[in-house]
């Protein structure tokens, strides 16, 4: 990992993976939709609307994984200055809020045929909504960083406290009781039909693969971003420096 | 007594909804990414 705390090293990898992965997930998730809308059957209890399925999991998922990314990044901020893990998690933050964002409005609508509601004030549902807000809380903590120029320490800690949410998030329809149904894919075991589950599986692994793209964009016009700051802050100094010089001069 | 709802208007809303984010934060990122990289070679030059 360290090999990458070169950003010019970091950038001749992001140059190819990022097109890579985002072309490759935009066909995949376009194909698991076009699959979950057009050929998977109706479920004999949710009829028609199980199709939301296959958009509103991968963004559960990401929602959830950008926030575990952004822990990782931030322990690797706190523990070894790795200087990209700063930008790694200020990357994420904003596509990990979209897809959090993506998972709740697309829940409410898959709520209010099977349900009957749109909204739930339930553990898994309320547990998501937080996420949403440690997300914005998250951005807001960063740009300021950004703007005094300080390292994101405050940020990083706040990214490793929330990621405490994660694992509520995960098992509150087991702690609750919650409309929302329990896990159906646990370790090893899946209790969703083949028919359903692949389609799935690709559209997990799609999103997945659209996030990491989106990612490594934002890390991409990050790091073009500081470099640029760091170019003017340079410049700015060599100017200074034969004033500065004179200055001294004149006070000898 | 049962409301019945046209179950597939909620599956398009929710396509709906979900695509145009996605499709607005690519092209958002994408933006972002080329006009800071071209802020960045415009500096260099200079």
């Amino acid at each position: 990992m360290h090999i990458y705390a070169n950003p010019t090293r970091f950038l001749a990898l992001a140059k190819w993976l990022m097109p890579l992965l985002f072309w490759c997930g935009l066909a995949l998730s376009l194909g698991a939709i076009a699959w979950g809308l057009f050929v998977v059957p109706p479920d004999r209890l949710m009829g028609e609307t199980v199709r939301i399925l296959f958009i509103h999991v991968p963004a559960a998922w990401l929602g959830m994984g950008g926030w575990t990314g952004i822990a990782i990044s931030s322990a690797m901020l706190l523990i070894w200055k790795h200087p990209l893990a700063a930008l790694a998690a200020r990357a994420i933050a904003l596509p990990g809020m979209v897809f959090c964002a993506i998972c709740l409005a697309t829940g409410s609508i898959w709520g209010r045929p099977t349900w009957g509601t749109w909204w739930e004030w339930d553990g898994r549902l309320t547990s998501m909504l937080v996420l949403l807000f440690l997300y914005a809380g998250y951005i807001a903590l960063t740009q300021a960083a950004s703007r005094e120029g300080t390292t994101p320490k405050i940020a990083a800690i706040f990214g490793l406290v929330g990621a405490i949410n994660v694992p509520i998030i995960n098992r509150s329809v087991v702690w609750w009781n919650s409309l929302h149904q329990p896990p159906s894919i646990t370790m090893g075991k899946s209790a969703i039909d083949p028919a359903f589950l692949w389609p799935l599986m690709v559209a997990v692994l799609g999103f997945s693969l659209l996030f990491g793209g989106i990612v490594l964009m934002r890390m991409r016009a990050l790091i073009a971003e500081s470099q640029v700051e760091a170019r003017l802050r340079r410049r700015a100094l060599d100017d200074d420096a034969p004033l500065g010089a004179a200055a001294a001069m004149e006070r000898a | 007594m049962r409301e019945e709802l046209a179950q597939w208007d909620f599956v398009i809303l929710a396509y709906a909804v979900g695509l145009i984010a996605l499709a607005g934060l690519s092209i958002w990122a994408w933006r972002a990414m080329v006009r800071a990289e071209a802020k960045r070679d415009a500096t260099r030059r200079r």
